[in-house]
Parts: structure tokens; sequence; C-alpha cells
């Protein structure tokens, strides 16, 4: 007998919502993370969440068009207008279950501007929205009594005949492995921001829930689309949010001048993330940065707006650059930060074709949302404020196929083989012998490698050489051996797993980006530095065949809007 | 900079004993406790075994002692704990039991929070939004602003002797309920928090206050919760009884009647607990330390001006 219905594997804004879908339904349902729900990397977006939920400029066909232009029209059209068409709903959903989401002056919900919207459709709490999102989400998981399997590391994906059935995965406070079987397994482990250093990203974001997938023959897409934040701390690399400009924030120079004026006459600061990036790094790139940053300043904004509206900000410039926000601009330069792509799904979040003739595959049973999903809605550039909406919409619709799956297809008892091959595996991995690797300098490596060559400005020889370069690490990776040997919460065993893991994806990143002979949306390649919508008006695709990694394309979905020249 | 950092660690695969192990570190002036114990747990000692994830100060992973005071790792720069040269302890959070080397089990901190039906419980829910003030959000941002870290749990005196305390973290996160407009529990949530174990076992240290990394002051929401309390007239426990004998015998005459207090927080007519402490009382008495009750309590010269303070505060308050 299977031991759940549904199993969510990461317990983050998607996941939590995944489950509470599932639990709703009627589902057996349980989560499973490597760390608390609350620790999830879900809690440390700032900005917004995005919804034309009402007023007199703003339309569902205006978000959705903003989005499309967004995506550098990569986005696949319908399901785009899925998540606008579910986002209203959503919000108030969220506001029912207890977020303190900033009110206007009648007391209903209000918004602020974001990046390349036409229309201020973002709903926040200060500058700590997901925070705010994140544990409300948990506090209903309490309500609603859902399990979760909390510190469970998963190290492979149960297939069977094509289908997935469950996970192998370590128990950390114990060292047990155990294998964990359900009916449908629903990957919501976010992205992969420690294959670059430095990244936004949390020390937890390492690609498992994407390098899962893909070794167990899912599709991974347009994994070129890597999101360089224009707004992050030179030290750290910790993100100072988009809110910022959303608040009227100026972007400057070396010289003081606000440049966004030249690269995007209209939107300015607001401009798309990948254009702003852009126009950062060619300022500095042209001399007109500061020691490898320019500067964000809200000085203008006042003492009581900052302390009220950006009270994080303040406080991590203060802390992490030591820059008092209120009296000094503080810079900033782009900076890894999201992952565009990932395991490609269709709208109702499958992770296999249920069709079967539109040429891509992955396991049945397998579903994926959040940002570890790519369905796509944010094709080659996502705006700010869509990735909290993209967790919660497609999260909840996850949950709800999910169940439906499950209660379509019968028992099962797995072999015992799987969890005996994995051990197996395992134990040869612990028994290599010390041969002077390290798996952080090994990790570093993969890091500076991947920030050189695969950031907001690429080329065909960077990109070749970051491919060899990954390829080589993960040669040595094959020799490296775990230092520590024991069972009770062993970090070292699990950093090293997920080294593994973040290659696999840098594998594809790369590769994906060698294969695009195109600029598009975040891929910008300074060998050819045009769109080419005519022969490249689609996904790039990643999967492993017969053990080896293959490209390809897929079409992207359009509905109603055609290509048009993206200017800001 | 150069330090000696001394972590303690525990393994209970190797020994049930604990101990503390010394790394001598050079580092970067602006390094992080957190960047400190990463480095060490990446070059030197694998088998280090720490929770930390964002270094930012959001996700509430590495609250430890540093110093015996608890704190994120990640926002402590190690400049501000130890001077060049010097030495830093690190040691696991306090309150909780240690599972390996700074890695505690968080079940006390969560199943406190867990009892106080942490979810908003409305008795009608509107078709769209609840209308509510900003004003009203903006209150809640601070309560909301606790990102679940434990450090006040750690370094709660009172917790440390009495673990059925609810503790300063549930206690603000019940706060967050109490003071949501769209919440329609606020007796129940109150009427839970006057009972054993409730807002009355605070002893006012101070502790999580000046632990807390994200200022939620739980102390001062605990004291919020006490004045709604009162306020509603519910006043039926030793702790009510114990602020109003206090607000009484200082008012009239200038100073406090430490015999009365513990007889009015007791309860006058409570006889069981009056004659049971009739042992304590004689000690007392024979060490010379009994404070005279009324009428033997005298007011003090300039006790008027004291009344004024009171009646002053009063009338701003209403």
């Amino acid at each position: 007998m299977a031991d759940h219905d549904v199993l969510v594997l990461g317990a983050g804004l998607a996941g939590m919502r995944a489950a509470i879908s599932a639990h709703r339904a009627g589902a057996n349902v349980a989560m499973i993370s490597k760390v608390h729900p609350v620790r999830s990397h879900s809690n440390a977006a700032q900005g917004g969440i995005n919804a034309a939920l009402r007023g007199t400029d703003d339309s569902v066909d205006s978000h959705v068009f903003d989005t499309v232009k967004g995506s550098d029209y990569l986005g696949d059209q319908d399901a785009i207008e899925y998540m606008c068409i579910e986002a209203p709903a959503e919000i108030i959903s969220l506001e029912h279950m207890g977020v303190i989401f900033s009110r206007d002056e009648e007391g209903r919900l209000g918004t602020r501007a974001f990046g390349g919207a036409s229309s201020a459709r973002t709903f926040f709490v200060a500058d700590i929205t997901g925070q705010a999102i994140l544990h409300v989400m948990y506090e209903q998981i309490i309500k609603a009594g859902v399990s979760s399997y909390e510190e469970w590391f998963v190290t492979e994906l149960i297939i069977e005949d094509g289908q997935c059935r469950g996970v192998i995965a370590i128990e950390m406070l114990s060292g047990e492995t155990r294998a964990i079987t359900a009916k449908a397994v629903i990957i919501a482990a976010g992205g992969v921001g420690r294959a670059f250093e430095p990244s936004t990203n949390a020390l937890i974001c390492t690609g498992d829930g994407l390098a899962l997938a893909y070794r167990a023959g899912a599709t991974l897409l347009d994994m070129e689309m890597i999101q360089y934040h224009p707004t992050t701390l030179a030290g750290n690399g910790v993100l100072l949010s988009e809110a910022a400009r959303g608040e009227g924030a100026y972007l400057l120079n070396s010289k003081g001048e606000r440049f966004m004026e030249h690269y995007a006459p209209k939107m300015k600061e607001l401009a798309s993330r990948d254009v702003v990036s852009r126009s950062e790094a060619t300022e500095i790139e042209e001399g007109r940065g500061v020691d490898g940053c320019v500067f964000l300043d809200i000085r203008h904004l006042g003492r009581e707006a900052i302390l009220t509206k950006l009270g994080y900000i303040h406080e991590v410039a203060r802390d992490y650059a030591g820059v008092d926000v209120i009296n000094e601009p503080v810079p900033i330069r782009p900076g890894q930060h999201y992952i565009m792509g990932g395991i490609k799904t269709d709208v109702d979040t499958r992770a296999w074709d249920v069709t079967g003739t539109a040429g891509w595959g992955g396991p049945t049973g397998l579903f994926a949302a959040g940002e570890t999903a790519c369905v796509s809605v944010h094709g080659g550039n996502r705006l700010g404020a869509n990735s909290l909406l993209e967790t919660v919409v497609f999260g909840k619709r996850a949950g709800e196929v999910a169940t439906e799956y499950a209660r379509s297809i019968s028992d099962f008892k797995i072999s015992e083989s799987h969890l005996k091959d994995a051990k197996k595996r395992m134990k040869a991995v612990a028994d290599r012998k010390d041969n002077g690797l390290m798996t952080a300098a090994m990790r570093l490596e993969m890091g500076q490698t991947m920030n050189e060559h695969l950031a907001v400005f690429r080329n065909e020889e960077g990109m070749q050489s970051a491919l060899a370069e990954i390829r080589a690490i993960k040669e040595r990776y094959s020799t490296l051996p775990i230092h520590h040997k024991g069972s009770i919460y062993n970090t070292d065993l699990i950093f090293h797993t997920e080294l593994g893991y973040m290659l696999d994806v840098a594998e594809t990143i790369a590769a994906s980006g060698l294969l695009r002979k195109e600029s598009r949306g975040a891929h910008f390649r300074k060998d050819i530095p045009d769109r080419n919508d005519e022969e490249w008006l689609k996904h790039t695709t990643a999967r492993l065949v017969n053990g080896v990694l293959e490209v390809g394309t897929l079409p992207v979905t359009m509905t109603r809007w055609e290509p048009q020249a993206r200017v800001y | 900079m150069q330090a000696k950092v001394k972590v303690q660690r525990y393994d209970p695969e190797k020994s049930a004993e604990i101990t503390f192990q010394d790394y001598e570190v050079e580092v970067p002036n602006h390094f992080t406790v957190l960047d400190t114990l990463v480095k060490i747990r990446e070059e030197v000692d694998p088998s280090l075994a720490l929770r930390c994830s964002c270094r930012a100060a959001i996700c509430g992973s590495c609250a430890m002692r540093v110093d015996d005071q608890a704190r994120l790792a990640c926002n402590t720069r190690l400049a501000s704990v130890v001077e060049d040269g010097g030495e830093v302890k690190i040691e696991p959070m306090g309150n909780q039991n240690v599972v390996k080397d700074l890695v505690v089990d968080l079940k006390l901190f969560w199943d406190k929070v867990r009892d106080i039906e942490p979810y908003l419980q409305p008795d009608v829910v509107p078709e769209e939004e609840f209308i509510a003030s900003n004003e009203s959000m903006l209150n809640l941002l601070t309560p909301m602003g606790c990102i679940m870290c434990g450090a006040c749990v750690s370094d709660c005196t009172a917790l440390e002797v009495d673990k059925s305390f609810i503790g300063p973290a549930a206690l603000a996160k019940t706060y967050r309920f109490v003071a949501d407009p769209r919440d329609d529990k606020t007796d129940h949530r109150l009427g839970k928090m006057n009972s054993a174990g409730g807002v009355w076992d605070c002893t006012r240290c101070y502790m999580c206050v000046e632990v807390c990394p994200k200022g939620v002051a739980p102390m001062d929401r605990i004291m919020q919760m006490r004045d709604s309390l009162m306020e509603s007239g519910v006043t039926n426990t030793s702790g009510a009884r114990h602020v109003k004998s206090f607000e009484h015998s200082v008012s009239n005459s200038g100073w406090l009647d430490e015999t009365m207090l513990a007889v009015d927080s007791w309860g006058k007519f409570n006889l069981p607990k009056l004659v049971g402490n009739l042992p304590l009382a004689f000690r007392v008495l024979r060490r010379g330390k009994f404070p005279l009750p009324a009428p033997f309590h005298h007011k003090v010269p300039g006790n008027k001006n004291i009344k004024r303070i009171f009646e002053r505060i009063s009338n701003a308050k209403h």
C-alpha cells in the first residue's frame, strides 16, 4: 500500500499551498522538506504579489500582456492567461487566511507600482511580503493538521515502469534512509541559486527538485533563462527589493546620473529586470560604476516612508553594507536571483505529456509548481511580484490535479530493490577514500564559473568554457569523498549530495545557453545580440536520454499576442 | 582579524558528554559569526552541525548563543563580539534539547506555538477582502515580523524554571491575533492567556526584548495583553490582583506595602494559601525582615505628589 496519495517535495509557498489544496480535496497528503517549512526560501521574497484585482485602469488582459511582454514573448500565453485570471481570487484567499496586506484609505487592499507593470497591481506587506504570506500559509497548515516529514532529505525519486512512485529520503535527525511511497509526487523545491556565486538565494537553494526530476527522465525547459536581479548587495549578494524602485527609488551611476533614462525612457527604473540589469552592467563596464557597483538612492522617499514600507531594506543595508539608506545611496549590482526555466509542466502542473504527442516526456504521476517548474509563465524574464503569484496559483492547481490523478490509479507496492540499491549507492560514496578534494571548494569553483559566463552578458566562448569547466568538476565530483562519517545530522553528506544536484543542473544551463542562438529576455549574447523570432521563438529543452544530456526545442503557445519590439 | 572560536560540541553517537572545541580562525573584518562558522565547517571541520539558510536575518534558522546571549549568527558581526586576537563562545540555544553540536530540537518551541491556535479565526468571511484600516495592519507588522527563530524562548528565564509557561514567542503570536480586527476569538484567546502558564507568568526580565533580532519585543506584547485583560475587567487572577495591589499601595502611601501585596495577590480570603504561607511569614519575621502591613504601613512625605502622577497618567490614557 502506498504511504500517501500525494507527497509534496518542498514546503515553501508552492509546496504548502499544494498540500492545503490536496488536503481540502480529501487526499492523504504529506509534505517532505529538508528544512522546517518556515525556513523555506519563500520567506525572502520581499516586494509583493501581482493581481489585476480591480481598478479602472487595470484589467486581467493588461496583466497578461505585461507578463507576455516581460517574458520577451517566450512565455506560454495559455499558462499566463490562466495565472492572471486566477490571481484576483488567490489574493482574496490569502487575505482571508490572514495575510496583513497593506490597505488604501478606504480599508481595501492597496497596491504599489512594480517593474514592467503598466498599472500598480502589486499587493504587499511592507517589504517582507514573502515572509508574511509564508508564515500565514504555515498557520493554515497547522489549522488543517497536514503532516510533514520535517528535515528529511530526498536523494532519489522512485520510478517504476515510467511511473513516479515516491521518494528515497534520509531522516536527518537519525541518518536513517527510507522509501516513502505515494501515488502522486509534487515537486515544489525551488530554484538553484547556489550554483552561482554570489546569489541572493539561501544556502538551501541547490536545485534538488530540478536534478531529481531531470535524473528521473523529466524535461527541463529554458534552463538558460537565469534572472539577475538589478539590486543586490556587493558583499554577500543579499537582495534589496524592487519595492524600493516601486516606491520611487533612483538608480545612479558614478556621475550621479539616473542612467535608466537612456535605456528605458518610459519606465526607467521600473523596466523589466533583464533590461535594468543589462543597463547597470553596461554602465559598470563602460567605467561609470564604483568598485563594480552602481547606486540605489531612496533618500528622497523620506525617513517615515522608508521605515514603514522599506524597513527590511533599511535593516539589510545597515547590517550588511554599513549604509543608512535614509542618508546615503547604497552600492548595488546585478546578482543571480531566480530561474525562469525549470521542470516542464503543462498548465495543470503535470510534468509528463498527457497527450503523448507533444514531443516531450517525463515520469507519469510527477507534478511540479513554483520556481522549480516552467509552465512557462515567465518565458525569458520574470516580472517582479509574479513569482509569489505563481507559487500560490500553481501550488493550488497541483494539489487539485495530483489528488485527482491519485484517485484515478490503483494502489501499488514497490519492489524492495529501490531502497536496497539506493543504500548500496550511498555506501559506495561513503566508502570513498580521502583524496584532498573538498566539497565547498568545488561548489565555489562552479559558482564562480557560472557567474562569469552565464550571467548578464554571455558569448559562445564563455559558455563553451563554462560547460567544459562544469563537466571537469563533475568528473572530479565522481571521486569526491564524504569527510564526516556520522549518522546524526550529517550536513557534510547533505552538502555532498547537493553539489551533485547543482552540477547536473548547471550543465543543463550551460548547454541550453549554447543552444539558443539569439538574445531573448535574460539570455543576452554579445555575439548574437538580436532577438530572432523567425528561428528562435521556441523553448529550449534539456533531458537525459540513456544517461546523456540531450538538448532540443519545443514550440511556444501563443493565443492572442504576436511578438513585438520590446521597449520600456 | 584573528579569533579563537570556542564551539560547544555534542555527538550522541560518539559520547554523551558535552565538550568545547577551539578553532583558531583568520577572517575578513566584515565577517559575521555565521560566515565564520561556515568557513570552519567548509575548510576545517565538516562534522560541525549547525542550521543556517538565508544569511540575511529572515529565515530564522541560525539562532544560537554567542557569549551566553541568543542571537542570529548571520547578523552578528564577529568584530562586534570579539576583538582581534580574542575569544568568543558559541553554544546552541537554551531551553531546548541538543540534537548535535549547535542543532537543537525545537519541539518545545513549536508545541507552544501550535497550542495557541495560531491561525485567523473570523466568524464571518466576506466575499471580497475584509475592510481594515492600514493603521491596524501596520500595527501587526511588529508581531508579524517574528521569524520564529527561537532566540526569545532560548533565553527566557521563566521558561528555564517552568516549562509550562507558554513562552514569549507563542505569547507574541497570540497578540498578533488579538490585535487583528479580523479575528473574532479575542475573548477566547485572552481567556487562555489569563490562565496557568499565561501572561501572568512572565517575570518581566526583559531578556526576550533584548535578544529578539526583529524588534518584536515579546514582553511588550505580553504587557499589552495584560492591559487588555484588566481593561476588560478580567481581574480574578493573582497576577491582576498583584498589579492592582501594587498600584493601590504606591498611589496611596507613596511606596509598596509588600505584605499586603502578597496577601492581595494570593487573595484576601484564600485561607489555604494564607495558612500555607504562615511558616514563610514566621521565618521572615524571625529574620527581622517582615514589612509591616497597614495600618502600620505609613505614608511617605510628599505622597500626595505621587498620587498626582498617577492621576495625570490615568487622565492622559483616557
